[in-house]
């Protein structure tokens, strides 16, 4: 719960209602297009969240605005009951704090090595002396494997290796909420059961709420307590992952299943590739 | 013709709007510099290193060739009135008040302008701005200010440097190939350019440091976060710094004759 005292704005801890963050009646949209037309959803607290959903149905816009980096242009965000499009810079920044997130290519700062990555948000927010900096870093990157890698650069890292880096510098303040755009994109499967266990495990010990953006719906079946499906800038489906699994809306099950046929077209809008191949289109 | 009309209202409305943000955006850039300046003083000296350091062989070369070519001109325009110990006055004046400034900052544009606005520009692409926003914590201080601090502090270093070069150019040939007299190149220099000349040339070194800086911060920072957005920021780069500099070195130019 966000209060004021004395003039500036403090978080409080107690009071606290199930939904840690509620969208009510989300509009967004890129130029014509409407990416979000209507949208409502609750995360609870202390739960694992999946937002799943094909390609372009707006799932990264979704964190996007749930951290405000993007504005609604219609409805409201709350969390712990504060329109967070209220708040001052100076307030977000204190909201951001309780975040962690972390991006689908990891956004590890170039200039700086893996130990300097992981160490960034305690050297900008706290006073913590060197000493116990190395100690958190170091433990941070003991339970993403890559305690041995903390000297390297991030151009020297793989793909995987800079996601594992990017959630724990993600969990280095130990955030609130964590949030995981596509965690699974491109790992090996070694490294994807790691992160898999990892988003359960650090959920489950840090008892923080944990909201991931996948379509990998294999993987995030086992980890999370409750998925939202998006569809057409509203939710076409939510429950537990057992639940969607077993739907009946053909929707989910195209999703779910991974089939080629059903509501969502595999294939983008086009003209007759009969008549295209033969050039009568631009007749 | 409607279309026509309302094509120009909307290019109008875009570029007050961006002028508008040009302005905002510089006015953040100072209004954090003071405090980076003792907060951050160890980045910043990165940062002169990086745009600075780094443009010192390209300053140098093309400082040496210009002076020596300046030289050049002028001797053979002065020999027609027998007036080559004028040399070296003519090639300083031209270095000191004009082409020093003006060149350094075109070079500064093309060299550690364009490693600003693409080095900005790679860190948007890649979410690095994001990710520092997610971490609350402001980019503009942190990664704006000190590159473009960075850069002002360069430049003034770099002019002279241009200008020292320059003039070494000039002595070569002037004094070495064309055997004017030593002591006449350097007493003309020094009876003639009178401490204003070198005060303009500073007041023009200053001003386009800021400029080079604010415009390279800025393209990087509004990059289309693709590759092909790094690449049209950075041309734009070094387009909009050259035509600016040349526009601000006539109206300082008028202002202090």
């Amino acid at each position: 719960m966000l209060n004021r005292d004395g003039g500036s704005w403090i978080w409080l801890v107690g009071d606290e209602s199930e939904n840690l963050i509620e969208i009510r009646d989300l509009k967004y949209s890129r130029g014509s297009r409407a990416i979000f037309d209507g949208l409502n959803l609750e995360i609870k607290r202390g739960e694992v969240t999946a937002i799943m959903g094909p390609s372009g149905t707006g799932k990264t816009t979704l964190l996007r605005l749930i951290t405000r980096q993007l504005i609604p242009q219609h409805g409201a965000i709350y969390i712990d009951g504060v329109d967070i499009a209220t708040l001052s810079q100076s307030e977000l920044y204190k909201l951001r704090q309780r975040f962690g997130m972390l991006f689908q290519n990891g956004a590890l700062l170039t200039d700086l090595s893996v130990f300097e990555n992981v160490a960034f948000p305690l050297r900008e927010h706290t006073n913590l002396s060197n000493r116990l900096i190395r100690h958190i870093v170091l433990t941070k990157l003991h339970a993403v494997g890559l305690r041995g890698a903390a000297a390297m650069m991030p151009a020297e890292l793989s793909g995987g290796m800079a996601r594992r880096v990017a959630l724990a510098r993600a969990m280095v303040m130990d955030p609130d909420i964590l949030l995981y755009d596509e965690p699974f994109v491109g790992l090996d499967p070694i490294s994807m059961g790691v992160i898999v266990r990892l988003v359960r495990q650090m959920n489950d010990a840090l008892g923080i709420t944990s909201i991931v953006v996948s379509h990998d719906v294999e993987e995030i079946s086992t980890v999370a307590d409750r998925s939202f499906l998006l569809s057409g800038g509203k939710v076409a489906a939510s429950g537990s992952p057992e639940e969607l699994r077993t739907a009946s809306s053909d929707l989910v099950r195209q999703f779910m299943h991974g089939m080629a046929d059903g509501p969502v077209a595999f294939h983008y809008q086009a003209p007759s590739y009969e008549e295209q191949l033969l050039g009568r289109d631009a007749e | 013709m409607k279309r026509l009309l309302r094509e120009i209202y909307g290019n109008a409305v875009e570029f007050v709007r961006t002028f508008g943000a040009f302005q905002l955006f510089f006015l953040r850039l100072l209004r954090y510099s003071p405090r980076m300046l003792f907060t951050r003083f160890g980045v910043i000296v990165r940062q002169v290193y990086n745009a600075g350091a780094m443009s010192l062989v390209i300053v140098m070369v093309c400082g040496l060739f210009v002076g020596a070519v300046l030289a050049l001109q002028a001797y053979s325009n002065m020999s027609r009135f027998n007036a080559e110990d004028w040399t070296g006055v003519a090639a300083a004046f031209a270095l000191v008040k004009e082409l020093g400034p003006v060149m350094t900052a075109i070079l500064f544009a093309g060299r550690a302008g364009t490693a600003l606005t693409s080095e900005i520009g790679l860190m948007k692409a890649t979410d690095q701005l994001s990710a520092m926003e997610m971490m609350a914590v402001n980019p503009v201080p942190r990664v704006l200010v000190p590159r473009f601090l960075g850069g002002v502090i360069s430049m003034p270093l770099l002019v002279a440097i241009f200008s020292a070069i320059g003039m070494f150019g000039a002595h070569i040939v002037g004094v070495e190939l064309f055997q004017v007299d030593v002591g006449s190149f350097w007493q003309q220099i020094q009876l003639h350019v009178e401490p204003s000349d070198v005060r303009e040339g500073i007041i023009k070194s200053v001003v386009f440091g800021f400029v080079a800086s604010l415009i390279a911060v800025w393209e990087g920072y509004n990059t289309v976060p693709t590759a092909e957005g790094v690449g049209r920021a950075t041309t734009r780069t070094v387009v909009i710094t050259a035509i600016t500099i040349l526009i601000f070195d006539f109206m300082i130019t008028a202002a202090l004759i």
